[in-house]
Parts: C-alpha cells; sequence; structure tokens
C-alpha cells in the first residue's frame, strides 16, 4: 500500500498453452483466438495469456477466480513447477526464466516457499520434520531445522505435536503444520494456492486471521490464492482477478468494489456484504478542511458497518476521519449509504459464456 | 517326386534346387543327413507318384519342401544352425558373462559353507533373533522356531539351510539389482516399455526354457549356474513393484518436494523410495516366496537344498522322502511369507 516500497515479483506478457504444439498455437493466441476456439480449433488449452502484474514487496497479492481459470498455473510459474510459453518473471529484478537447475534449486530453497491446498506433507515424517524440512533440504544440519521448525510450530499453536505424523492431525492442524514448513524457510515469498480451500468455515477465518497476524509481524511478500471473494478481500492488498486465462481487473480491492470494469466481476460482487468488506477511507471525502457538524470520530480502517451502528442509522451525520490520530479526510452518511449499492451489470445475458 | 515338386518347377527354380543340392560346403551332419534323405525321397518318389489324395495334402513345412527341392532346409537343419549360432556367440558371452557373474559364485559358495558351518544351536536363535527383529510378531517367532526344531528334528535341518542360504543370497541380488532397475523404469518411459516385454518373458517363460541355454553358458558344476536361473525367475516381482510403486507416489508430495527445492536425489532417497517402501517390500515378499520355487527346480541343475530331496523321492520312487521334503519346502514358504508380510505390516503401520 505504501507507495516507497519496491516490486517484488513481476510478471511481464505471460502466456502458458497446453498441448503438444505451444509454440504455434502461441502465435494464434497472439493474433486474438480466444481460448474456446483455440481448444476446438487447434486442440490446445489456453491456459494463461497476457499476464501482467507487480506484486508489491511485503503485500499480499492475491488471485482470485473460478476454477479453471488459471490460479494454480499462474502461481506455479513463479518457482518454475511450470515453464511459460512466453514472457518474463522477475523476482528483484533477475528474470527467473534464464535460471540454470542450480540457481533455480536455490531459489526455490531459499526465497520461495509454497503452502498447498492439499496440504502436501511428507507422510513418512514427524510434525517437526516436516516443518524443518526447507531447512534439512538446503543442507542445514538436524538441530537446526529442529531448532527452526519447532519455533515455527509453537507460533502457529501446535506445540506438543512435534512427534506425530501428519494424518495423526486434523485438516487444520495439517494446513497449521503446512504453513510452519513454509515459514521455516524464512523465504522472502509465501505462494500459498487455495491454502484454505480445504479446510471448514470456522477453521478457516481461523487461519485467515492467523495469517495476518503473521505477516503484520514478517512483512513477507505474499502470494494467495483463492475462489472465494470473501477471504481475498479480507486478505488482499492488492487482488487480481482471473477469468478463462486472462486477468479482467486488478487493483486495491476497495477500489475494485466501488468501480468494477467487468459484467463478470459485477456478477462476481453483487452478492458480498459491502457494508462489512467496504473500510471508512475509501468512500470518504479526503481533506483536512475541519467539517461542520461534526457527529464524532471514525477510524480510516474501520468497516461501513460499524459507522452505521455507531451512526444509529441516520443519514444526516458527518464524521471526521482519523489515522494516526490525525484527520485524513471527513465522512457523509448519504456517500456512505450510496457506496452500499452495488454497481449492477447492464446486460446479463451474456454471462453464462 | 513328391507333392510341392510342381510349384518349385513353375516358379523356375528347378536349376537352383538341384545346383544348390549338391554344391556348397557341407557339414558332416548335413551329408548324414543328406543321405538318408536321398533314400527316403526316392521311396516317397515313389509313393507319391500315384496320385495324393487332395485331403492329404501335407502342409507345406521346411521337412515337407525339403523332399521337393534339395535346398530348402530341413527343420533339423534349421535347429541345428540355431545350436550352431549359440554355440558360436557363446564363447564371446562366456568372457563377458564369466567374470560378471562370478560374484555370484563365490557368494553362494561362501554363504552355503557360512550357513553350513554355524552350529545349528547358534543359527537357530539366530534366525529366531532376526525373525523377531523383523516381524516384532511372537506367533510368527514361535512359527519359525517350531519349523526349524521340527525340520532339525527329522533330520532335514541341513538341507532347508541350505536352501535357505540359497535364497538369501539370491533376493539380495535380485534387490541390488531389481530396486535400481524399477526406478530407472519408474523415471522414464521409454526405459519402462522397453523393460515391461522382456520381465513378461521372464515370467512366462517356463523355467525349463531358460535353463538350456544357462546349461550351456555356464559349466553345471558351477554354483552361478543356478544363482542365475533363480535370480532371473525371481526379480520380476522387486522391478515391477518398486516402479509401480514409485509411480503411485502422491503427486502433490512430489510437488511439495519440488516447490522446495529439492534435486532428484533428495526427492529420490528422501521422498519416492520411504513412500514406495511398502509396494517394494511387497515386491521383496513376492520374490522370496519365487525363489523358493525355483530354487527346487534349480536342483535339477545341482543346487543343493531341500530340492534335492524332492527329486530323489521322484528319481527313486521314494515316495515318503518326497512327500516330507515337500512338507519341509511348504513350511519354509510359510514362514518366509508370514516372517516378510509381518515385517512389511510393520512398515505400513509407521507409515499410516
Ligand atoms: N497439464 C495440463 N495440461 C492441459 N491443460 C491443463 C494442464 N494444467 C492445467 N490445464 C488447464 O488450464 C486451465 C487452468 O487450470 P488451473 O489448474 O490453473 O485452474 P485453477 O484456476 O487453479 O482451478 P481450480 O480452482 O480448480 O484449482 C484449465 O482449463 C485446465 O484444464
Ligand atoms: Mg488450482
Amino acid at each position: 500500500m505504501t507507495d516507497t516500497s519496491k516490486i517484488k515479483v513481476s510478471i511481464r506478457g505471460l502466456y502458458k498453452i497446453f498441448g503438444a504444439k505451444p509454440k504455434e498455437a502461441l502465435t494464434n493466441v497472439k493474433d486474438g483466438l480466444g481460448k474456446p476456439e483455440l481448444l476446438d480449433q487447434h486442440g490446445h488449452v489456453l491456459g494463461l495469456q497476457d499476464i501482467n502484474v507487480d506484486m508489491q514487496e511485503g503485500e499480499i497479492t492475491v488471485i482470485m477466480g473460478l476454477s479453471g481459470s488459471g490460479k494454480s498455473t499462474l502461481i506455479r510459474h513463479l518457482n518454475r513447477l511450470i515453464e511459460p510459453t512466453d514472457g518474463e518473471i522477475l523476482v528483484d529484478g533477475e528474470d527467473v526464466l534464464a535460471y540454470g537447475e542450480k540457481k533455480l534449486h536455490t531459489l526455490r530453497q531459499n526465497t520461495m516457499s509454497m503452502v498447498f491446498q492439499k496440504f502436501a506433507l511428507f507422510p513418512h515424517r514427524t510434525v517437526l520434520q516436516n516443518a524443518g524440512m526447507a531447512r534439512r533440504v538446503r543442507g542445514e544440519d538436524a538441530a537446526s531445522a529442529d531448532k527452526e521448525g519447532r519455533k515455527w510450530l509453537k507460533r502457529v499453536g501446535l506445540e506438543g505435536y512435534e512427534d506425530k505424523y501428519p494424518n495423526q492431525l486434523s485438516g487444520g492442524m495439517q494446513q497449521r503444520v503446512g504453513i510452519a514448513r513454509a515459514l521455516a524457510s524464512d523465504s522472502e515469498i509465501m505462494l500459498m494456492d487455495e491454502a484454505f480451500s480445504a479446510l471448514d468455515p470456522l477453521i478457516r477465518t481461523d487461519m485467515q486471521d492467523l495469517l495476518l497476524e503473521l505477516q503484520r509481524e514478517l512483512h513477507k511478500t505474499i502470494v494467495f490464492i483463492t475462489h472465494d471473494l470473501d477471504e481475498a478481500l479480507k486478505l488482499a492488498d492488492h487482488l487480481v482477478i482471473l477469468k478463462d486465462g486472462a486477468i479482467v481487473q486488478q487493483g486495491e480491492p476497495q477500489e475494485i468494489l466501488l468501480n468494477p470494469n467487468d459484467p463478470y466481476i459485477m456478477d462476481f460482487i453483487s452478492d458480498i456484504n459491502r457494508a462489512r468488506v467496504l473500510r471508512v477511507r475509501s468512500v470518504m471525502d479526503a481533506t483536512t478542511t475541519a467539517g461542520v457538524d461534526i457527529s464524532g470520530d471514525v477510524e480510516a480502517d474501520a468497516n461501513l458497518e460499524s459507522v452505521i451502528a455507531m451512526s444509529g442509522g441516520d443519514t444526516t451525520k458527518h464524521y471526521r476521519v482519523m489515522k494516526d490520530g490525525k484527520q485524513i479526510g471527513l465522512l457523509h452518511m448519504q456517500d456512505l449509504v450510496r457506496a452500499l449499492v452495488p454497481v449492477i451489470a447492464p446486460e446479463h445475458d451474456d454471462r453464462a459464456a | 517326386m513328391a507333392i510341392y515338386d510342381g510349384i518349385f518347377k513353375t516358379l523356375g527354380l528347378s536349376d537352383w534346387c538341384a545346383t544348390e543340392d549338391t554344391g556348397g560346403p557341407m557339414t558332416m551332419a548335413e551329408l548324414l543327413a543328406q543321405a538318408n534323405n536321398g533314400g527316403g525321397d526316392a521311396d516317397g518318389a515313389e509313393a507319391v507318384a500315384e496320385a495324393t489324395p487332395l485331403l492329404e495334402t501335407p502342409f507345406p513345412s521346411l521337412d515337407v519342401l525339403h523332399k521337393s527341392c534339395g535346398s530348402v532346409p530341413r527343420t533339423r537343419d534349421m535347429t541345428s544352425a540355431v545350436e550352431e549360432a549359440f554355440l558360436n556367440v557363446k564363447d564371446g558371452m562366456k568372457v563377458v558373462l564369466d567374470p560378471l557373474t562370478q560374484p555370484l559364485s563365490w557368494l553362494l559358495d561362501a554363504s552355503l559353507a557360512g550357513f553350513q558351518a554355524t552350529p545349528w544351536f547358534i543359527m537357530i536363535p539366530l534366525l529366531m533373533l532376526l525373525t523377531y527383529y523383523a516381524s516384532r510378531s511372537w506367533s510368527v517367532l514361535a512359527l519359525v522356531t517350531g519349523s526349524f526344531l521340527f525340520m532339525a528334528f527329522i533330520d532335514h535341518y541341513n538341507y532347508a539351510i541350505q536352501t535357505l542360504s540359497i535364497i538369501f543370497v539370491c533376493t539380495i541380488f535380485c534387490v541390488a539389482l531389481g530396486v535400481p532397475i524399477g526406478i530407472a523404469m519408474s523415471k522414464s518411459n521409454t526405459m519402462q516399455r522397453i523393460t515391461i516385454p522382456i520381465l513378461d518373458m521372464l515370467q512366462t517363460l517356463p523355467t525349463f526354457v531358460y535353463l538350456i541355454p544357462l546349461i550351456f553358458l555356464f559349466s553345471v558344476t558351477e554354483s552361478k549356474l543356478y544363482g542365475i536361473a533363480i535370480i532371473l525367475y525371481a526379480i520380476v516381482p522387486v522391478i515391477r513393484l518398486t516402479d509401480l510403486g514409485i509411480r503411485l507416489v502422491d503427486k502433490d508430495v512430489i510437488e511439495a518436494a519440488d516447490a522446495f527445492g529439492m534435486n532428484s536425489w533428495q526427492k529420490l532417497t528422501g521422498v519416492q523410495i520411504p513412500l514406495a517402501l511398502p509396494n517394494i517390500m511387497a515386491g521383496i515378499n513376492q520374490t522370496i516366496m519365487m525363489s523358493l520355487a525355483m530354487v527346487v527346480i534349480a536342483s535339477l541343475v545341482s543346487a543343493p537344498g531341500l530340492g534335492v530331496l524332492v527329486l530323489r523321492g521322484i528319481n527313486n520312487l521314494e515316495l515318503g522322502v518326497g512327500l516330507v521334503s515337500g512338507f519341509c519346502i511348504v513350511l519354509l514358504a510359510v514362514l518366509l511369507d508370514r516372517s516378510t508380510k509381518a515385517a512389511l505390516g510393520r512398515i505400513n503401520a509407521s507409515e499410516k
């Protein structure tokens, strides 16, 4: 969110085509052939097309899209579990695609760690060995790996489970091990592919809170994948919405909510509780001039729901918006109420495509 | 003249048949055959001269065609040519194979000597200890102990120990060769495509069929002869199940290993083999059972052990000897199966 932050990961013009002759299909795609036509006419699957994303250091970038939209394909390009058909991936300004095997291993061992939807823990290793796995792979000795493993297991609330095997743990606990395993590698970038999708709603909320709490402390660059809009809005600093392998819109989540640029996204966001998701800062009038008839102070990051509760439903009130003890704007309840009305997609007929 | 004469004539091959018949260098065997056949041919000619009834038309096999055309080889010529060819490459193969397989002979002999030199009152407790260590099961231990005491009591201990020694060495070889082959198969689809037909062949070929070339390649006095026969037969399941086991390892887990930057060696030793271990162990169990089956047959080519007694039972019609030693083999099979299965169960349990 801070303007001074630097770009940690940058994806430039990324294409991925699955099939026997991806390079040939690529020229067709660049000439404007769509996903269904490509499949019909050439028998190739268009995985990703012309993806451009900048991921800021210390931020959570959430990639959201429906099943089959190419989310997993995209995240696996970052550590090259999948090779792109075309494009560039820059990490700290270095082109990852130019890496040889050795450098790639180093990148995966030191710079990136990953959390998986199905946990993917080693079933034949104890929880502690799993947690310290990244360090063992790097060649560190067992003592230091165990020390880090123990530390992070404790941090995710799994103290006392060190000697258990993964299958003796519940799903939520297993994913905590997955997170501890990623954290223990001390990598700057964390890739999370639907990390919480396999968990039931309550545990899921817990895990989201845990992640946010850890993030406040660690400031990692996190790439988080989800198909759940509420989860995306809760976690995202930067939201990327994918459809059929292409980006439909990306930006600050609040911004997308207030100004969706595509019927697909309007549909997507029409069902959410906007009062709970939208923040005061997104609907306020940014000004430092003292307003008239002020009923009180609200925090910039408070959600609209809390302000409505505070106002008792009175739409004529005005509030002073505060951040770090200073006024950064004025909130007029009328604007607030207006923001609660979702932007409606103009024509609904073509959405079944 | 014979029945297919006409065909050779119409094809204009009469000259070829006639000239080739007499010319060219011939082996002694061929000359003899020729001489015998000459007489036969004349008789035949008279016999068929009348007319061959249509229903009795013989299949145009090598032997029949030879009657019409001397330069077509007979089946016996063909088999002797195969033999010739085999004998020709044999020496070359021997030069390569002999030193390669020599360690097998040494190990088999050393192990036999070792097993037999160990007195029974050390050997049996040793086996008991090993059984318990592998299986951690009192019932299996009781079975093993009981069986060996029984066999010792009826004076079959020595034979049983010989059989056990051979199985022991052959299983080691099967695992040492089979697991790497299985791993290679799991890594490369081409390798798998090449190997599977060979494994199919090894498994379906009747054992006697490959005993024959082996007898010519290696002398019957060498222990590696039966060693190789057993290994060729018993190695198949280890290879198959290693390949299968590694291919069955959860893709997600492999992906995690990749994502954390494991190299292929770390993946193999740290993830794939440990997770394939239950399958590999099942393969080893099968291998042990198959080497036991083969060690009995291999007594035909001088493998010592219980098979020798079975053979004696057959040769001398000593029904009792054959039946009792057969029973001992069953006993051995059961106890080997039970103890390896118990060990396998233990591995499965620790992983689940
Ligand atoms: N190896 C492959 N070969 C062919 N097509 C593939 C391959 N992997 C993925 N695809 C295709 O690429 C598209 C995107 O798949 P991907 O797994 O990235 O979707 P996703 O957004 O992660 O979906 P989900 O939410 O179900 O995980 C799909 O149409 C899929 O069929
Ligand atoms: Mg996916």
